[in-house]
């Protein structure tokens, strides 16, 4: 077990290193950080945008840039400079990803625990009423879009507090300042609860359909008629064997959609105006702040890489059948 | 050959079972009125091919059928309906008193769980005990059904094992409680034939450990000459013919069961001899015409055969007087004329080789048996 | 020359079954795979539905765009004007027709989405055929090289390009979109035909000399395709919802044209405001043709399973 987990931490290593790659020409196609300097009015002196470049490390072949920031990064502990005045990228990493952080894994909680419900009850009650509603419920999150909802449930919200004159459930930020011990949790919790659920919604769609169809392959298996042939009741071995062994393909399908779920973090956190890593990656893009943007992209490939990770090893102790591959 | 059983108390009593399924096409009536009787140690074996409705009968005893299909009938455990009964009061029967070994080995054992666990399982589900003792019956049972160093396989997952050591360990776990049924569905088709013989002797084991009735269902009469002591043929969701073993292999009434033997390759006999199977496919089960199922290939097929399905009735010389292990009963109207015919005889279009010259026994041998003249014309 | 078979059915030792017994046994109407698919697909009555709504919702973009007397770069004087006999959908307040304007976000959503699909699936496919067919090295590089391309974030990767692209038009974006959609396609495609190419007739054609691209396209492809074409269909609804969501930061379709998620984003104060035309509309146009598309992979999807609820004798 453990020579599987060190095996895999060794082929993922190499695979961040050209991503690291694969997104400094991203960016540095993308991101322009002169761009804004130079359309300042009026125009700047040639010099303050030689400064400027300076700074930035641009004057020099993509490799040599890459392995400028490279070295930097990894051996100095340094993000390099914001274009952003007063911006420590490190600072605004930290913070950021402390917010997106408590956002994305209550949404992925609340999702997974949703889906398998709903997959679990779908697949047994195949083809009555609550399946179809429970598939239409699904299908109509899947084809929500997270910003449009987002502002729709925020209107709602705040219609709703007008009227009960009750501002628990906020409608914007991540917290309220100022606040500490059991007012500052309870303050936050408030703050989490729509982003989360607006967050969760179509991870929770799609996870559900497919734990529904997961589900429908085992309960046609021979082991589970097995079961049922060794006198087990239905409860029993719908648990026992049928969940256990159809939650394996929904632990690999949910690490693989992290990616997909930074992206929605992205546009809730616009709409409920959290400053976590999607209001950060935004600012840094319009600003054209190169740095910026390649230490988010390299942030997402970390927890990307990191979270696939996660669900190899997972895989590895539900399924003994790879252990040993 | 196992004991046979000489008591008349019957441990299991099916009458009339019937279980259709409504499908998009219309419904399937998969099994068309099956009865049979087994008595305590007595082997049973099914035999028929593959849509004769001989795993439905099975999975109808074990109440195991998917719940759109429709079965009525009865099937009598001991003194006990087991047709009607909740799932709840059929889950206490099922691994305890009747219990079912499947047909693929690769698929029926669970690939997450310790082969020891799916063992202990069994046992716990009927049983109170500690999960010690629970461990320490299923290194037994592993024993029993002759798996080396049982110790330390009971720790392993069922990708470490076999598929003649899968089967056995399901062989296994219906063992576990002593049932006084088991019902084997085709255990040895999906395995090699070296494999099938350590598999059927595991299955011999579990018979004299438990003292068990046994129904051996399978499509191979290899495997059932050795194993069973009454044999029921079923060709189109019935029986058509039961009788002992010897009455079915040495005297066979019903051209179907003929044509069967016909097409089983023989050890045993000295001159080479082509093999006569029976041509075309069976019938599909949605639209039966009135009349014997078997009629559009049976040699011996005459406009009666068309018209009135034949009932399962004595071969002479067992009769009602005849006690119940000896009873020989076929459902055709030409079961006297199958006496004492070859299956070589009755099915000469696959008995000879076409392509062949007459002289060494080739060439169609067409023989048009015309009743209602009563000449007989050779062609060619 | 004897008499063929056929009058006197029940005769001993025909060589040819009669045609008159055996009948009876096939009293299910034989049909072609291709009759089957579509047969099941028919049975599933939300799918054929949403086909019809799919249709009509992109008749209604590209045919009622056109003749619909308000363009969407038409200013009327009537402002911040709800839904009415002339404005169906009413005005924002600068007087722009919202009809006009969800019609014409609509067709440039459902454009780039066909876009994408089609060159995600081909290229997806392509990938995935080779990465699986050939499997060793080279399907460990190309895997890999989809491994790399998925950890990014579309909405990252799309921002920062789409910035970039800005003026280029929005078949760019398409491209964009496209580029970082193929992935998904290529590992569906990769594993179906790692099972497949194990096939006997696989292994038939190899020995009679087909060479390496007719096997996979002759063989394999027709057989996978089942499964892409319901991929397609996910991928068309997540093109829409990615697009919408970059036209949405301000990252996808630039003005002067407009996209449902532009469209979405300026009425981002419009709820409040009161002026609720300007903020449903769009939103329900997008769940529209994401709904519909969904259901529609889903009939697909049912209709190429083989495996149905159908019990056999």
């Amino acid at each position: 077990m453990l020579a599987f987990a060190v095996r895999r931490l060794l082929v993922s290593i190499p695979v961040f290193i050209v991503s690291t790659f694969l997104v400094f020409l991203l960016v540095t196609w993308g991101a322009d950080p002169l761009a804004q300097l130079k359309a300042k009015n009026p125009p700047p002196s040639q010099a303050v945008i030689n400064a400027m470049a300076d700074t930035l490390y641009i004057n020099h072949s993509i490799p040599e840039r890459y392995g400028h920031w490279f070295s930097q990064l990894f051996f100095h502990g340094n993000w390099g400079p914001s274009i952003q005045s007063g911006t420590d990228i490190g600072q605004l990493l930290g913070s950021s990803l402390e917010l997106t952080a408590r956002l994305v894994v209550l949404a992925m909680i609340l999702a997974v625990i949703l889906a398998i419900i709903a997959g679990v009850i779908s697949a047994t009650r195949q083809y009555s009423k609550t399946d179809y509603t429970i598939t239409l419920i699904g299908f109509l999150f899947l084809s929500l879009p997270v910003f449009w909802f987002a502002i729709l449930l925020k209107q709602l919200v705040v219609n709703m507090n007008n009227s009960l004159n009750w501002y628990w459930i906020s409608t914007y930020g991540a917290n309220t300042p100022g606040l500490t011990g059991w007012s500052a949790f309870s303050d936050a919790i408030g703050h989490l609860i729509l982003p989360t659920i607006v967050l969760a919604m179509s991870s929770y769609a799609s996870w559900s359909r497919f734990q529904r169809a997961s589900m429908l392959d085992v309960l046609g298996s021979d082991y589970m008629r097995l079961a049922r042939a060794k006198g087990l009741s239905r409860g029993k071995v719908m648990v026992r064997h049928g969940l256990r062994t159809a939650l394996i393909p929904l632990t690999t399908q949910v690490a693989l959609d992290t990616a997909a779920i930074l992206g929605g973090a992205v546009l809730t956190e616009n709409v409920f105006g959290w400053q976590g890593m999607g209001t950060m990656l935004v600012n840094g893009i319009n600003a054209g702040d190169f740095n910026t943007v390649l230490a988010w992209l390299t942030v997402a490939a970390i927890i990307v890489i990191l979270f696939n990770l996660i669900a190899d090893l997972l895989y590895g102790v539900l399924d003994p059948r790879i252990r040993n591959a | 050959m196992t004991q046979a059983a000489t008591t008349t108390e019957t441990v299991l009593s099916v009458r009339d079972l019937t279980v259709d399924f409504p499908t998009g096409d219309g419904v399937v009536h998969a099994v068309r009125g099956v009865s049979y009787d087994l008595r305590p140690g007595e082997v049973l074996g099914i035999v028929g091919e593959s849509g004769s409705g001989k795993s439905v009968t099975s999975m109808a005893v074990m109440g195991l059928l998917p719940k759109t299909a429709r079965v009525t009938g009865s099937v009598r455990f001991r003194d006990q309906e087991l047709l009607g009964l909740t799932d709840k009061e059929m889950t206490r029967i099922r691994g305890s008193k009747v219990a079912m070994i499947f047909q693929d080995p690769m698929t029926s054992l669970n690939p997450v769980y310790k082969i020891g666990y799916q063992l202990a399982e069994a046992v716990l589900a009927h049983n109170d005990m500690s999960r010690e003792a629970a461990r320490k019956r299923a290194v037994e049972l592993l024993e029993m059904v002759n798996i080396p160093q049982p110790d330390k396989r009971v720790e392993q997952y069922p990708h470490e094992f076999s598929g003649g050591m899968r089967q056995r360990v399901v062989i296994a776990i219906a063992m576990a409680n002593n049932p006084d049924v088991i019902i084997a569905d085709e255990p040895t088709t999906a395995l090699d034939v070296t494999v099938q013989a350590q598999v059927l002797e595991s299955l011999r084991a579990a018979q004299r450990e438990t003292g068990a009735a046994m129904v051996l269902i399978t499509h191979d009469l290899g495997v059932v000459a050795g194993q069973a002591d009454r044999v029921l043929v079923m060709y189109a969701g019935k029986p058509v013919e039961i009788g002992s073993v010897e009455d079915i292999y040495y005297n066979p009434r019903m051209p179907y069961t003929l044509g069967l033997l016909g097409s089983l390759p023989r050890l045993d006999k000295r001159e080479q001899q082509r093999l006569t199977p029976i041509q075309g496919s069976p019938p599909s089960l949605v639209n039966l015409p009135p009349g014997c199922p078997f009629t559009p290939r049976c040699p011996l097929a005459q406009d009666v055969c068309q018209s009135r399905e034949p009932d399962l009735e004595a071969v002479d010389g067992s009769g009602l007087g005849a006690s119940a292990t000896r009873v020989h009963l076929s459902a055709c109207h030409f079961k006297e004329q199958v006496a004492r015919q070859e299956p070589a005889d009755l099915f000469k279009a696959t008995a000879r080789d076409a392509d062949l010259p007459e002289e060494f026994g080739g060439g169609f041998g067409i023989e048009i048996v015309d009743n209602n003249n009563g000449t007989e014309d050779e062609a060619r | 020359m004897h008499d063929l078979p056929g009058e006197n059915a029940q005769t001993t030792g025909n060589l040819i079954p009669p045609a008159g017994p055996v009948e009876r046994e096939f009293t299910v109407k034989a049909r072609t795979q291709s009759q089957l698919i579509l047969r099941r697909f028919l049975q599933h009555k939300l799918a054929v539905i949403s086909l019809f709504v799919l249709i009509a919702v992109i008749l209604l973009a590209f045919v009622g765009g056109a003749l619909w007397h308000y363009k969407y770069t038409d200013i009327t004087p009537d402002n911040s004007v709800p839904p009415s006999g002339t404005h169906p959908f009413g005005t924002d307040n600068l007087g722009y027709d919202e009809f006009a304007r969800v019609l014409r976000g609509t067709q440039r959503s459902l454009e780039i989405a066909f876009v994408v699909a089609i060159l995600a699936t081909v290229i997806g496919t392509i990938w995935g055929a080779i990465a699986g067919y050939y499997r060793g090295i080279t399907d460990s590089v190309m895997m890999r090289i989809v491994d790399l391309v998925l950890t990014i974030p579309i909405i990252a990767a799309g921002a920062l390009l789409g910035h970039h692209f800005q003026s280029a038009g929005w078949w760019a974006l398409a491209l964009v979109i496209a580029g970082l959609s193929w992935p998904a396609v290529s590992r569906i495609v990769r594993g179906q035909t790692l099972s497949l190419r194990e096939k006997e007739y696989v292994e038939a054609a190899r020995a009679l000399g087909a060479k390496d691209s007719r096997i996979i396209f002759r063989h394999i492809l027709p057989n996978v395709m089942g499964q892409v074409i319901v991929v397609v269909t996910i991928l068309v609804a997540l093109a829409i919802l990615t697009e919408s969501s970059l036209s949405y930061l301000g990252f996808g379709v630039q003005a002067p044209d407009t996209s449902l998620g532009t469209l979405i984003s300026d009425a981002k104060t419009a709820l409040q405001g009161g002026q609720w035309w300007l903020f449903y509309f769009p939103g329900i146009f997008i769940i529209l043709i994401c709904l519909s598309v969904n259901f529609i992979g889903d009939g697909l999807r049912d209709a190429f399973d083989p495996s149905q609820q159908r019990v056999r004798a």
